[in-house]
């Protein structure tokens, strides 16, 4: 590690690691703009939100919120809840990039899942390899996934009815999808059980948007304790 | 402003700042166990609200009507290992299919 080993690296093995993840990625860009249409944003906030959030679960939680009914505050609650993940890659990825200046604000917008992912998992072939694979990956998604959302964003807009096309049925899916990978142990299924009760009882209760918030109450209790 | 720009550009803001904010942080942050777990478990509540919130809530109440029927072929093409785009075009057709025959 370090800057002193200037060892070479297969960049064509990097770049392949980087695209397979980045295209198929990139296209589900696609569902979010269509969602983001379909839950009232015009097209020019659905590409917005992709150009400048850029990152998957917190957009589709914007969407969810507002086209929910909820308040702008509780969409960005739930946004910044869900982007604090992509902090902590950031404190991972520090020491790993060492970038200087304007290069560091540039470079931490494309700091998402898949970034990070692919970064960390070039570990064997070394630093470089990872920063060229993180570079890859995060400049692939975000061409992909802003390209794909303006057409998902036009195609939702010129369908009219978002139900009779099932697309108010695809948000709740594509929440499910990004849900599904951490359902691995059997604290996280106590948490998502718990976390669809309590988000179901408090919705005739609370404006729209705080049932979700309120969830993070039932993470901090059972992530407490190590058992 | 409309609350949805609001709520765009508000988002977008401290989601960049929560980024940046990471370059800057010591990483001995990540040593903490209990920091650790509470992290891993915010995702699963909050998407797991979502879903519910999504499938069955309209403003405050309760619906319980097409998009449920969306929602559980998701899960069944979820089970099958079935790729995103695909188990999410399953939710759509079915739920989109329920919608126009009743």
């Amino acid at each position: 590690m370090g800057q002193n080993c200037r060892v070479s690296f297969d960049r064509k093995a990097v770049l392949r690691d980087s695209l397979s993840v980045a295209i198929p990625v990139g296209t589900y860009g696609a569902a979010f703009g269509a969602a983001a249409v379909a839950a009232g944003f015009s097209v020019l906030q659905s590409c917005v939100l992709s150009l400048a959030l850029f990152s998957g679960a917190s957009q589709f939680a914007v969407v969810g919120v507002m086209g929910a009914g909820g308040s702008a505050l509780s969409a960005i609650t739930t946004a910044a809840l869900l982007g604090v993940r992509n902090g902590l890659y950031a404190i991972r990825l520090s020491s790993i990039l060492s970038l200087r200046g304007y290069r560091k604000y540039l470079s931490a917008q494309v700091t998402i899942d898949e970034s990070t992912a692919v970064a960390l998992s070039q570990e064997s072939r070394g630093t470089e390899a990872m920063r060229y694979g993180y570079f890859a990956t995060g400049i692939g998604v975000f061409v992909f996934w802003n390209l794909f959302t303006l057409i998902g964003a036009v195609g939702a807009s010129a369908i009219g009815n978002p139900s009779a096309w099932g697309l108010d049925a695809a948000v709740p899916a594509a929440f499910l999808g990004l849900l599904w990978p951490r359902l691995t142990v059997r604290k996280t299924r106590i948490a998502a059980v718990l976390a669809v009760m309590v988000a179901t009882a408090l919705t005739p209760f609370t404006n729209p948007g705080i049932p979700i918030i309120a969830t993070v109450l039932i993470a901090i209790v059972l992530g407490w304790r190590a058992r | 402003m409309s609350s949805i720009w609001v709520a765009t550009i508000g988002a977008s803001v401290i989601c960049y700042l929560i980024k940046i904010a990471g370059y800057s942080v010591p990483a001995s942050i990540l040593n903490s166990a209990r920091f650790q777990r509470i992290n891993e478990l915010v995702p699963v509540v909050l998407l797991s609200a979502l879903v519910s919130v999504q499938t069955l809530a309209v403003e405050r109440s309760i619906s319980v009507d097409h998009r449920i029927v969306g929602v559980a072929v998701a899960a069944i093409a979820l089970k099958m290992r079935a790729s995103f785009p695909l188990m999410m075009l399953a939710a759509a057709l079915s739920s989109a299919l329920v919608y126009n025959l009743t």
